[in-house]
């Protein structure tokens, strides 16, 4: 037993709330407050982890997001992979699993790998795509890569929120930084939201000796917090800012300790503090990832806030003055320690019962399992079952550099440091290169003095204050044995001279060549060792070298987050229909077409679909169907320059339309591609109604608005989306007159009052409805609008009247079947992004018009006038053949090679001619009628035969019958 | 996530708003436009580093207008609604 629970202390931990979890099999006992680290360690587990690719043993490095060493797999209905074992609450019940070990982190199979280890140095992957064969390596490799695993069966305990914030000040980190300058800010009057990643705010302030305005630093702490919460103020504990992106917006995940998933906060505040701290960085030895070896600052904190002493025998190796309140912290509660100092002069006075070997620095730790000692550059030995170190520390500036903030280097501190300020960003504290309180609650009063006078005193530091007097220890280049610079991916000294010989000396290929920092956490302890290392092999500075980018997130961010209430049906919501509920209980099977949730067919699931879909076809012919076709657009367009706007918007001249009729049209777009196509309809001299595509009713609506408001004015046309407004329901068949005259809408429907594309109005049940004699079916057809909530007495009447002619519900497959038989398009579908009008069969305008129209220049290029353009056709197939794929290209033979020469767009089997019917875009197609062709899908051919595009009533007689 | 100024409805998320192109891009009307001119209307763009005029659209509201940003730092100079050198 060398690591241990002590019988009194711990801030954090509520020792009358025992807890047990299991670890890699094993029960372990805890407190509530304990990590699963803190637990871990006070249980004396040593090994928790195993290292990416050596599986080297690894033990807890850390306390924070910082750790390198001890991830987890954390099962359950809060289930994380990878998650780090410092930062994840200890619970009763969980599972925590160590990650890349199997069976466990203790006994792990592929420990032998470490003994490989001159094998695969840096880079050694990206060889093998060279030499001699990436295959013999992949399977290998594949089957190593990552680290924990994925819980397939596991379900999401619930939505996660997202939550969209606002404030004055938005103050990131709760150390005594944080606090000071939310507490100036507050009394200045602005409204303040802290966030600190840490359950209990504090900070250093938490574990480390200080006195605020004469009182205990977690007396001033608590009066802070009460203070903020009292004025209204935001406190987030458990919260991890992960990211400033454009404009200053923050992103923040908060945890919960009560099984609620996290919660994702967008917020927009004025004005952002950064009071990040900064993190303890390892020094660089042989074999300094030997589990045992933990950062000084780390053994500090898990004995003042969760009562746990890491080692009986510690050496504690330093470059600067902040370990020496964790070695007399240590000595006081009953370790034995050394504190071995690599400066000779100038370090403060050894603490009471530590020795203090001073000018020296460790050469090698020695151990297998765990650390049991090391020896000092003067070949000296000390035994040891904990080594503490402190090779100085990072400010944490990511989200300073996330926001485009330059660094600048600072000799002194051995560190960067935050350069010229960023709009809207100030950096305080250890972030921003302070080290004693006074100067941490200094570097806040500036950070918050330019935003308003405020009416709090400023904190003043009243105890011991603290010092640095770091002098640099970088990784050397030549140092004798295996010096880990990134433990998570196993980046050696070796490896980044490796990296230099071989002229990867850009700190970004350095990055990528070696994996330095590109770890889980993202190089926290690693990265400027490995740019210091790197300048000292190449004779450079470090700011010579340079940091990597900065990128979001900070820490890892649960995806769940990101998603928030966007899942499932969320995702991307259907628009759905007036009468969805009552086409269900008709027995409807929906799909989504263009965003719409529409009925397909009515009965006939699975393989009984293609015949209720064929019924349905067949049966519309033969008496009368009904349809709903509510979704299609019905965009209004009033005002004094209408008719000039839809003239200008059309392809065909629309203005000469006369009141209460109505005409079919393309839109193009400016290169003259038919963007959309239907039926224009005239309501009076200043009033059309555009009846777009269902699934383009938007896109249309917006080209409308464009060319209103930067073309025609304001006042010289409205437009009005009345799409959702009004359903509509569609008679369409030889008996659709007889059944409508069965419902008395109050208007002649004789063929010279409403002809066909001619538009008439009438009411039912007190409604009015507007109906248009229009047909996409080539039967005659009505289609009837009426205000949406009232289209369900409506369509049961229709249904009940249709009783008497046999009349049939049909989904938008049949539908799409009797439009194909009559050649009809569906643009997007039977079009692509190069068909112009005239490839279509519709020359007139482009020929004859004299107006502007959107897309009339491009109409007249060498391009659009190229003999072998692709045109509309209709495809029949040899009799008895099935329907030819959807697709499939048709070919021709140049010089033995299979050519395209255009496609299959639109094919059904036809009940009504008993045969399939076909449409394709086919190259000089329209003056190839008769000619046979081939087709080829998936390796097989096939002929058909180039015809009109319409292979049912060509002469449209039904239309009127 | 940028904020755009709608200068109806004020700031909002970058996600409520759709490109429109470049401001100025006047289009030549006629079937006689030179084809050269024509092709530079429907493609010929700038894409400046630094000050540029973008036509943008808030898709909430449906207002187009004028805004002028910085596509270096992302900073918004200015938006202004459509009208006067934009109108028939
Ligand atoms: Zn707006």
């Amino acid at each position: 037993m060398t690591a241990s629970r002590l019988a009194a202390g711990g801030s954090a931990i509520d020792r009358s709330r025992p807890i047990r979890f299991s670890f890699d099999g094993a029960s372990v006992d805890g407190f509530a407050g304990d990590t699963i680290a803190s637990a871990l360690l006070a249980s004396d587990v040593v090994v928790v982890g195993r290292s990416f690719k050596y599986h080297r043993p690894r033990g807890i490095w850390g306390v924070g997001v910082e750790e390198p060493n001890a991830l987890v797999d954390v099962g359950g209905p809060q289930a994380t992979p990878n998650t780090r074992a410092t930062t994840e609450p200890a619970r009763d019940g969980l599972v925590a699993k160590s990650v890349n070990a199997t069976p466990s982190a203790l006994t792990d199979r592929n420990a032998f790998l470490d003994r490989f280890s001159r094998f695969i140095p840096a880079a050694f992957y990206y060889k093998t795509f060279m030499w001699p064969d990436w295959h013999m390596f992949e399977p290998r490799i594949r089957a190593m890569a990552g680290l924990g695993k994925v819980d397939t069966d596991w379900t999401s305990p619930g939505t996660p929120d997202q939550i969209n914030h606002h404030c004055d000040m938005l103050v990131l980190g709760a150390g005594p930084a944080g606090l000071a300058a939310a507490k100036l800010a507050a009394g200045a009057g602005l409204s303040v939201t802290l966030v600190d990643d840490q359950p209990k705010p504090g900070g250093s302030l938490g574990h480390r000796a200080g006195e605020v305005d004469g009182k205990p630093a977690g007396v001033w702490i608590e009066e802070t917090v009460a203070e903020l919460a009292a004025g209204g103020h935001l406190v987030l504990p458990s919260t991890t800012a992960f990211g400033i992106y454009d404009h200053n917006l923050v992103g923040l995940n908060q945890r919960h300790l009560d099984g609620r998933p996290d919660t994702m906060w967008r917020v927009r505040p004025r004005h952002i503090v950064l009071a990040t701290g900064a993190i303890e960085r390892p020094l660089p030895f042989a074999n300094n990832d030997l589990p045992g070896i933990l950062s000084a600052d780390a053994a500090l904190v898990y004995l003042r806030r969760h009562a746990v002493l890491v080692g009986r025998r510690v050496v504690v190796a330093t470059n600067n003055d902040s370990a020496y309140e964790a070695a007399a912290a240590l000595a006081e509660a009953g370790a034995d320690v050394t504190l071995v100092d690599i400066r000779r002069d100038g370090t403060p006075v050894a603490p009471a019962k530590v020795r203090l070997v001073k000018g020296r620095a460790l050469a090698s730790a020695k151990g297998r399992l765990r650390v049991e000692g090391v020896t000092l550059d003067d070949g000296s030995r000390l035994d040891a079952d904990c080594v503490l170190v402190s090779g100085g520390w990072t400010p944490t500036i990511h989200l300073f550099g996330q926001a485009r903030g330059k660094l600048a280097w600072s000799e002194a501190r051995a560190a960067f440091l935050p350069g010229d300020p960023v709009d809207g960003i100030s950096i305080t504290g250890a972030a921003a290169g302070a080290v004693s309180l006074s100067e941490v609650f200094a570097s806040s009063e500036t950070a918050v003095a330019s935003l308003g006078r405020t009416k709090a005193a400023a904190p003043r530091s009243t105890g011991v204050e603290a010092t640095d007097g770091i002098v640099a220890a970088w990784p050397m280049p030549g140092s004798k044995g295996r010096i880990w610079i990134d433990y998570q991916n196993d980046v050696t000294v070796k490896d980044v001279e490796l990296a230099a010989r071989e002229n990867f000396v850009s700190v970004e290929h350095l990055k990528r060549y070696t994996t330095l920092g590109m770890a889980t956490d993202q190089g926290k302890t690693s990265n400027l060792p490995g740019l210091a290392l790197m300048a000292g092999i190449t004779g450079r500075t470090v700011p010579e070298v340079g940091t990597t980018t900065y990128r979001p997130p900070f820490t890892p961010v649960p995806l769940a987050s990101f998603a928030g209430p966007r899942v499932g049906e969320l995702m991307a919501p259907v628009r759905r229909l007036p009468l969805e509920s009552v086409h269900r209980a008709s027995g409807a099977v929906f799909q989504e077409y263009g965003g719409w949730l529409r009925p397909a067919h009515y009965g006939g699931r699975g393989a009984d679909a293609e015949r209720s879909i064929q019924d349905e076809a067949w049966r519309a012919r033969q008496s009368v169907a009904l349809f709903d076709g509510s979704t299609l657009g019905k965009i209004e367009v009033i005002g004094p320059k209408a008719a000039e706007f839809v003239d200008f918007l059309y392809y065909n001249t629309m203005s000469t339309l006369t009141p209460g009729r109505c005409r079919y049209g393309f839109m193009l777009s400016e290169n003259g591609v038919v963007f959309d196509d239907g039926v224009l309809v005239r309501l009076d001299e200043h009033r059309f109604v555009v009846s777009c595509s269902s699934s383009h009713v938007t896109a249309v609506h917006a080209r409308l608005e464009e060319w209103r408001q930067d073309r025609f004015g304001r006042d010289a046309v409205y437009i009005h989306n009345a799409t959702s407004e009004m359903a509509t329901l569609t008679v369409s068949g030889p008996n659709a007159r007889k059944l409508l005259e069965k419902l008395e809408l109050g208007l002649s429907l004789d063929d010279t009052d409403l002809p066909h594309m001619a538009i008439g109005h009438g009411s039912y049940a007190g409604d009015e409805v507007r109906i248009a004699r229009v047909s996409f079916t080539g039967d005659r057809s009505y289609e009837i609008s009426i205000r949406a909530d009232r289209a369900e007495p409506l369509w049961a009447h229709l249904r009940q009247a249709g009783q008497a002619f046999d009349a049939v519900i049909i989904g938008l497959e049949a539908l799409m079947i009797l439009r194909a038989e009559k050649g009809f398009i569906v643009i997007g579908k039977d079009t692509d992004g190069t068909t112009l009008p005239h490839d279509l069969g519709s020359e007139g305008p482009r020929s004859k018009r004299q107006t502007e129209h959107v897309g009339r220049r491009s109409l007249l290029t060498e391009e659009a006038s190229r003999s072998n353009r692709l045109q509309l056709v209709g495809l029949t197939v040899p009799s008895g053949e099935a329907p030819l794929p959807t697709g499939a290209h048709a070919i021709r033979r140049v010089d033995g090679k299979l050519k395209s020469q255009g496609f299959v767009t639109s094919s059904y089997q036809s009940p009504t001619l008993g045969r399939p019917v076909g449409l394709g875009l086919i190259e000089r197609g329209a003056a190839r009628h008769g000619e046979t062709i081939e087709i080829q899908h998936l390796g097989k051919i096939r002929t058909a035969t180039i015809a009109a595009p319409c292979a049912f009533d060509p002469a449209g007689e039904r239309l009127n019958a | 996530m940028q904020l755009f100024p709608c200068p109806f409805c004020g700031p909002r998320d970058e996600t409520e708003f759709h490109y429109g192109g470049d401001a100025g891009n006047a289009r030549p009307d006629g079937a006689d436009v030179p084809i050269d001119r024509w092709a530079d209307y429907l493609y010929l763009r700038s894409n400046p580093k630094g000050t540029a005029r973008e036509i943008w659209v808030h898709m909430s509201c449906g207002e187009f207008f004028v805004m002028e940003r910085d596509t270096l730092t992302h900073k918004v100079l200015s938006s202004t609604a459509l009208g006067g050198e934009y109108a028939a």
